[in-house]
């Protein structure tokens, strides 16, 4: 009954990581960016989709989908307005874009929560779920939202591996994040498929945002702590790699779930920050790194 | 290096007397701020240190901070002296970061960055979870004071800066200096050059350690009371990195001066509530965005390239 309602619970609490990472290790995997504003974005779709459904009485199905609009514009701005401009500067020096990146996009994140804060606000907030009710799976009650969530997470990240794989599209992507300069030299403009990653991690980001809004809720002040948690998932799972992300999704899915069922709530991020510097120490590229 | 001209150093001493006046002419408010502003320097150099020589990356500056904070805190309920407390937090401060950083500085780039950001999160659920010991989220009220007027505070805070400042700088431009900037920027070399670059990483980040943990211990004897918001909270980790990096990396002066400029313009904003914060980061953002040398690069050469 408790193994079955853990196993329950934690699946749809691990679909949600897997999805929420996988934008963020898909960025960095393609074009070596970490975005330390990855919570901002997240919530900023949440609180999109909790104002228009609720403020405009616009519907759960409309806020969603402007949520993950919300996301997708705020994506694109991260990238336009903060890591491109650092990239192509000409007075960062080359081999220090990579902490200007981490400082901006952590500054940018900074900027988003307080301007959440400042014009709606920083109480939780949740966003009604698409469909209500609960059912009885072999003697454990759960929410119909928790099996969309599942769903959902799953069926996104099943189309992003057909796209990476299956299209022309998806094989740019791929080229581009092992040979940059390969591709180049083919007659690919690499600013357009940097752009057209960050337009799907929008989308995956916001959706995550959106999703997370209807089941645990999401607030301001959580912000770094989302980005902290999708970046220790990407380490875990290695940086790059989007199976090694949703191995480590489920480990920590699965490890936090546990603890918070079997020894105290209080306790729950405890083992899987153990396991993280345990990881990194013994393997430092992470479960399924390449580098 | 970029106050080499004597007049610069005139301009520079002059200042620093001045300023050392303060307490005679300037009101309670303002020496407090200041106070404040004086010690967070001291951690922001302390950062420089580590990241603009060493090239390392330290994302957890407030696990040195906190250890140093509540080693002072703890021993001074114990009925050890005010004095004993500080230096013992800049010991625990150097144990602490001894056994982060032999394993952690194996690793490169995110992953150290990593280490130490969940260095930072592990004490902090230690401190909440131990909450009988140590106060948990509420924080532990310490027996001693430095003193309990803004003056000789104001002092002791400016003393201490000046002290672990020169001391920071002159080791900047030591042998030890130059080594870490070389193996900060291409460490195959230095290591070809015959340098132990692990070993002088190492001692980079212990004196990062000690300085970090000393101006912790301090804090808590300035404010009378230990809690994670103030020394080991992230966002306070987050403001030392925007001071380092606002004032110019690779400075150690210009940490200071970012770290004033930091606590000063969050004070001056305040009366804009929320949006104070939102527009010391866009100031920070633009800075790094459009002169990533900071304050110190502008005053060196303005428009030069590096």
């Amino acid at each position: 009954m408790l193994a079955l309602q853990i196993l329950i619970d934690g699946f749809a609490i691990s679909a949600l990581y897997g999805l929420g990472a996988i934008g963020f290790t898909l960025i960095f995997g393609v074009s070596g960016v970490l975005n330390l504003s990855h919570g901002g974005i997240m919530v900023v779709a949440a609180i999109t989709a909790w104002a228009v459904a609720g403020d405009l009485h616009a519907g759960t199905y409309i806020g969603s989908a402007a949520g993950i609009v919300a996301g997708l514009v705020m994506a694109l701005a991260t990238y336009g307005l903060v890591v491109r401009p650092i990239q192509r500067s000409s007075v960062i020096p080359r081999d220090e874009t990579e902490i200007f990146v981490l400082t901006g996009t952590l500054l940018w994140g900074i900027m988003i929560q307080e301007a959440i804060a400042f014009f709606f606000t920083t109480n939780p907030i949740t966003v009604v779920p698409m469909i209500g009710g609960v059912v009885n799976l072999a003697g454990v009650r759960v929410p119909n939202n928790e099996i969309m969530i599942a769903g959902i997470c799953w069926l996104t990240i099943g189309l992003l591996w057909l796209l990476v794989n299956r299209t022309r599209a998806g094989r740019v992507l791929l080229a581009a994040s092992i040979n940059p300069r390969g591709l180049t030299l083919l007659g690919f403009e690499l600013s357009t498929v940097y752009r057209s990653v960050w337009m799907i991690y929008g989308v995956l980001a916001g959706l995550a945002g959106v999703l997370l809004a209807t089941f645990l809720g999401a607030r301001s002040d959580n912000i770094g702590q989302l980005t902290a948690s999708a970046f220790s998932i990407v380490v875990l799972g290695g940086l790059g790699s989007v199976s090694g992300s949703l191995i480590a999704a489920y480990v920590v899915g699965y490890l936090e779930t546990l603890t918070a069922y079997l020894v105290a709530p209080t306790l729950r991020t405890i083992p899987a920050l153990l396991l993280l510097v345990l990881v990194v120490y013994l393997r430092p590229q992470g479960l399924l790194g390449r580098r | 290096m970029t106050l080499r001209t004597p007049w610069r150093t005139l301009v520079l001493g002059a200042i620093i007397v001045a300023l050392g006046f303060l307490p005679l002419a300037a009101s309670a408010y303002v020496l407090s701020v200041l106070t404040v502003a004086y010690y967070f320097a001291v951690y922001a150099m302390s950062w420089d240190l580590l990241f603009g020589f060493a090239g390392e990356v330290n994302f957890g500056p407030t696990f040195l901070i906190g250890l140093g904070a509540y080693a002072a805190g703890l021993l001074n309920n114990e009925g050890v002296p005010l004095w004993l407390c500080v230096i013992a937090g800049g010991v625990a401060a150097l144990a602490g970061g001894v056994l982060l950083a032999v394993p952690a500085l194996r690793l490169r780039g995110p992953y150290f960055g990593l280490v130490t950001l969940v260095a930072v999160l592990v004490l902090q659920q230690i401190v909440v979870i131990f909450a009988s010991v140590t106060g948990g989220e509420i924080g532990l009220s310490v027996a001693d004071v430095l003193s309990i007027d803004p003056g000789p505070n104001y002092w002791y805070a400016y003393g201490f800066m000046l002290v672990c400042g020169a001391i920071l700088v002159t080791l900047s431009r030591s042998a030890l200096g130059l080594i870490l900037q070389a193996s900060g920027q291409d460490a195959v070399e230095a290591a070809a050059l015959g340098f132990n670059v692990a070993k002088h990483k190492m001692a980079a980040f212990c004196i990062s350690a000690v300085f970090s943990g000393l101006a912790g211990g301090m804090v808590v004897f300035y404010m009378g009371t230990v809690s994670v918001d103030s020394v080991l909270d992230i966002a306070v980790g987050v403001q030392v990195i925007i001071a380092a990096v606002l004032g110019g990396r690779r400075t150690i002066v210009g940490a200071a001066f970012g770290a004033v400029f930091l606590i000063l313009a969050d004070e001056l904003l305040r009366p804009l509530g929320q949006l104070n914060t939102f527009l010391v980061a866009a100031v920070a953002l633009v800075t790094i965005l459009f002169f990533p040398d900071g304050f110190m690069g502008l005053l060196a050469r303005p428009g030069a390239r590096t």
